[in-house]
């Protein structure tokens, strides 16, 4: 039953974060790209202000997940590195903190990129 | 067509262009999102159950995802589920991995180089651009006011 | 000779014929509800190329070899070639048609390349300038998408209002008068902007422009739609359709019962997924080189105007802010040529 509320509260947080985006969509003219730069700006500002951590605690990977998630590990990162190189852990911590998911994009977009020939859409 | 303002054109068009789904669209998105999160759960619970530990657990589950993402983007199934999906594959790191591998594949043609390598980022690089920045006017921040 | 009638309208007085047409079509286009009329169609959307620039550019290749074929011509007899298509630098014609060896005119129309392209055609047979001209163009939707929008495999939602660029191409060889359709009068567009701005929703954008020739069309010629089968526009969809109704509802023309539009033919909306309708060049192109020219030349369409919008904006222009320019050409098919003037008074 635990692992089960566990999942669910996963589900929950990561599926009204998504909905918040799809109002943003249907409702208002911004573009995909925007949607994306807010959603990640959001948790540069909520995990700096310490507002996201909790969350990621309370839900895990629905909160992780969504971009906010990756804004947050920006923030986490850069307070790390500020707290133990001072002013230029400013500029290395975001990165650092980041690093897996962008180097994990580039590399299996730039292998899957090789690897397959652009195809029609079906539909 | 001088009889018609653009602003009274406006409304007409407003009036003509049908709206979209929404009643359909956020309860989509809700689904295949939370789903997608659900999933990225799983590794984390996954990995630390093998012992890793959970700050190594976090960051591998979403590298998790970006692969599989990246690998149904390349089969043509992601743009698929993102028909229904909506922001529900948009908002998750898939979302991003996918804005990643689309270009980098559609643009193989003009090269390896100039084509793959810098047309990688027509769609995602902004969320680089603006989510370092932030991370890096925060990191001054705190460092001058000391709120670390 | 030509006679300008009014302020924008030239009737052709010699009637100069389209005296062939070829259509080519995608699979999607196959399988909508004009599918079976294209003389080629190619499941294999890259047509045997290595890019979608150069499926593209066979589609116009194989457009103009189908035509001369099925006029029993050469490239040789042909004098002038008027080409166009959706890409930067018209590259689907340039590379499609540099093999034939005809005398070659660009031209960027956006989707309404069809109708400029027949009008500059039938203008040069009218004024005496040529005996034979050939008319083409294409769209194709992996080109334009990567283009104009986004690349394919990337996961984004259309808007209800967005419409599918047709993988199609259509050309047609204007010759002295001789055979129906006959070309009897044209009028040709000014750009016209309505300041939208919304990239998804192109007819909302087009239908003005639609409306003020069609509008200069009725007033030059002192006819109404009851002197017409049928109305045809190119690729206003569904929304830019009702708008143009409305919008020519206010200027006293009733359209509703003659109007149609190429991208409301070519595919069907409710089960081919794709929105508000067909668009591109091709899509107009297609629909009136398979379905329509042969209609009137069996006579089951005895007087129409075929109007081809297009939407003059570059994804420049756009990520500028810009609002979205656009053009309307006419011309009006008959399956009679103009009466001879006769003893010289008009």
């Amino acid at each position: 039953m635990e692992l089960f509320w566990e999942y669910a509260k996963a589900f929950l947080v990561g599926g009204v974060i998504c909905a918040i985006g799809q109002v943003l969509i249907d409702y208002t003219k911004l573009t995909p790209a925007r949607i994306l730069v807010i959603y990640v700006v959001t948790g540069v500002i909520l995990g700096g202000l310490g507002l996201y951590q909790p969350l990621v605690d309370w839900a895990g990977g629905g909160a992780s997940i969504p971009l906010t998630g990756w804004g947050n590990t920006i923030a986490k990162g850069t307070r790390e590195a500020v707290a133990e190189k001072g002013i230029f852990g400013a500029l290395s911590g975001g990165l650092t903190g980041s690093a897996a998911g962008v180097a994990a994009a580039i590399f299996f977009g730039f292998l899957i990129a090789v690897a397959f020939k652009p195809k029609n859409k079906e539909d | 067509m001088e009889t018609v303002t653009n602003r009274a054109y406006a409304e007409m068009v407003k009036k003509a262009s049908p709206p979209s789904n929404s009643a359909r669209n956020i309860p989509l998105a809700f689904l295949i999102g939370g789903a997608i999160c659900t999933l990225g759960h799983a590794f984390i619970k996954l990995y630390t159950s093998r012992g890793v530990p959970e700050e190594t657990a976090f960051p591998a589950a979403s590298v998790t995802l970006v692969f599989l993402s990246a690998l149904f983007t390349g089969l043509n199934i992601y743009d698929k589920l993102a028909k229904y999906g909506g922001a529900g594959t948009l908002v998750p790191i898939t979302g991003f991995a996918n804005a990643i591998t689309a270009p980098a594949l559609e643009f193989k043609t003009e090269g390896y180089v100039m084509g793959l390598g810098a047309k990688m980022f027509i769609i995602a690089g902004p969320v680089i651009v603006y989510g370092i920045s932030a991370g890096v006017a925060y990191g001054i921040i705190i460092y001058l006011f000391r709120l670390y | 000779m030509a006679t300008n009638i009014g302020q924008y309208t030239l009737r052709l007085d010699q009637s100069p014929s389209i005296i062939g047409s070829a259509a080519i079509g995608g699979k999607k286009e196959a399988e909508g509800p004009i599918g079976r009329m294209f003389d080629i169609v190619n499941n294999d959307a890259l047509f045997g190329q290595k890019t979608w620039e150069l499926a593209e550019s066979e589609m116009q290749h194989q457009a103009a070899q189908k035509v001369l074929d099925k006029c029993n011509l050469a490239p040789g007899d042909i004098q002038y070639l008027f080409a166009g298509d959706l890409l930067n630098q018209l590259v689907a014609s340039h590379y499609g048609l540099r093999e034939l060896g005809i005398p070659f005119f660009g031209l960027y129309g956006a989707c309404s390349t069809m109708a400029e392209s027949l009008i500059l055609s039938s203008m040069l047979v009218e004024g005496g300038l040529a005996k034979k001209v050939m008319a083409i163009t294409s769209s194709h939707f992996c080109s334009a998408e990567r283009q104009f929008r986004f690349p394919l495999e990337y996961g984004g939602q259309r808007t209800p209002t967005s419409q599918w660029t047709a993988t199609a191409a259509g050309a047609c060889i204007v010759a002295e008068c001789s055979q129906p359709p006959y070309v009897r009068a044209v009028t040709v567009g000014c750009i016209e902007d309505k300041d939208v701005k919304d990239l998804n929703n192109m007819g909302a954008a087009m239908a003005p422009a639609a409306c003020t020739t069609i509008k200069r069309y009725f007033q030059d010629t002192l006819t109404g739609p009851d002197n017409y089968d049928l109305i045809l526009t190119g690729d206003l969809g569904q929304v830019g359709s009702d708008l143009l109704i409305q919008l020519l509802q206010r200027e006293g023309y009733d359209i509703k019962k003659k109007h149609a539009d190429c991208g409301l033919i070519l595919y069907d909306q409710r089960t081919q997924d794709v929105h508000a309708g067909g668009s591109g060049c091709g899509c107009a192109a297609a629909v009136l080189c398979s379905y329509i020219i042969p209609a009137i030349k069996e006579g089951k369409i005895k007087d129409m105007l075929f109007i081809a919008t297009g939407a003059l904006m570059s994804p420049v222009s756009v990520q500028q802010g810009q609002s979205i320019p656009c053009i309307a050409h006419l011309l009006h098919l008959s399956s009679t040529p103009n009466p001879k003037p006769q003893g010289g008074n008009l």
